[in-house]
């Protein structure tokens, strides 16, 4: 899949890899011994969030889990 | 005005595996329309939990006649965020997706709870609610309407990419599956509301002629 910067999707892929081994083999067992891909996160962060900027996408005011407000039946 | 929708979606797959799945579902045969994928925010909380927030870039599909209403706005791809909490203990995800782009032509917010099936636990149950506003004087009903029968093609498109992930995942064919008979009635009663919010569309389209 590719990343909203175009050049920062190998950096995501390398990021990708890493989280999803750690995901499943470390953090759904509730094994704490901490993230080995805190490094690779950061290389990716600082490249995706510059393209954010670039590309004016609107995601600075927006409150983690949003608009989670109870909304009635309609 | 708000349309609200919801519906139960059953995995046939554990928690853990559904759980993974999510975060390796694009691309898929059925996700065409994503374009782009990033985790923008993630982190673990004290209390042990994934909190992540990615960002998705997606076509804008919409019908004929509302390109032709809204033309400039159509043009643009439409951003939307989707956040996530993941409970290892409790065994619960929880996600929150909304658009940040075309949010006042149409909003679509949904809700959904991952949760081992009660019946079966080896399988997974998703609790799905969804809330489609649109604001565009004259046509909110109309763009409702369609928002509405998107979003339950949506989900079926959703299941469909998630059984694709999870056959994969788990090295197997995928197979005809509870969700293959949700898509027929999703694409009937997506199709009667496609029809009602074409009717309303020109129907307000007269009323701005003779005004």
């Amino acid at each position: 899949m590719n990343s909203v910067g175009e050049g920062c999707t190998d950096l995501k892929r390398e990021y990708d890899q890493c989280f999803n081994r750690w995901f499943a083999e470390k953090f759904l067992k509730e094994d704490r011994s901490g993230d080995p891909c805190t490094e690779m996160f950061k290389k990716y962060q600082h490249c995706v969030q510059k393209a954010i900027k670039e590309k004016d996408i609107p995601i600075d005011s927006v409150e983690f889990m949003g608009p989670n407000k109870e909304k009635p039946d309609s | 005005m708000v349309k609200y929708f919801a519906c139960v979606g059953l995995l046939k797959s554990s928690w853990d595996q559904v759980c993974t799945a999510f975060w390796e579902r694009y691309p898929n045969p059925y996700s065409n329309h994503v374009l782009t994928e990033d985790i923008i925010f993630r982190e673990v909380t004290p209390g042990n939990r994934l909190v992540s927030r990615r960002l998705l870039t997606k076509t804008n599909r919409a019908p004929r006649w509302m390109e032709k209403y809204l033309p400039v706005t159509m043009a643009r791809h439409a951003y939307i965020i989707e956040d996530s909490i993941v409970d290892p203990q409790n065994r619960t995800m929880t996600t929150l997706t909304w658009n940040i782009s075309h949010a006042r032509m149409m909003s679509v917010e949904e809700r959904c709870e991952y949760r081992i099936n009660p019946d079966n636990t080896s399988w997974t149950e998703i609790n799905r609610e969804a809330w489609i506003s649109s604001n565009v004087y004259g046509l909110s009903r109309a763009i409702q309407e369609f928002g509405l029968a998107r979003f339950k093609t949506s989900v079926t498109k959703t299941m469909k990419g998630f059984e694709y992930v999870l056959a994969k995942m788990q090295g197997e064919i995928p197979s005809r599956t509870l969700a293959e008979h949700a898509t027929e009635r999703a694409r009937e009663t997506a199709l009667a509301a496609k029809e009602r919010a074409k009717d309303l569309a020109s129907q307000a389209h007269k009323k701005q002629q003779y005004v």
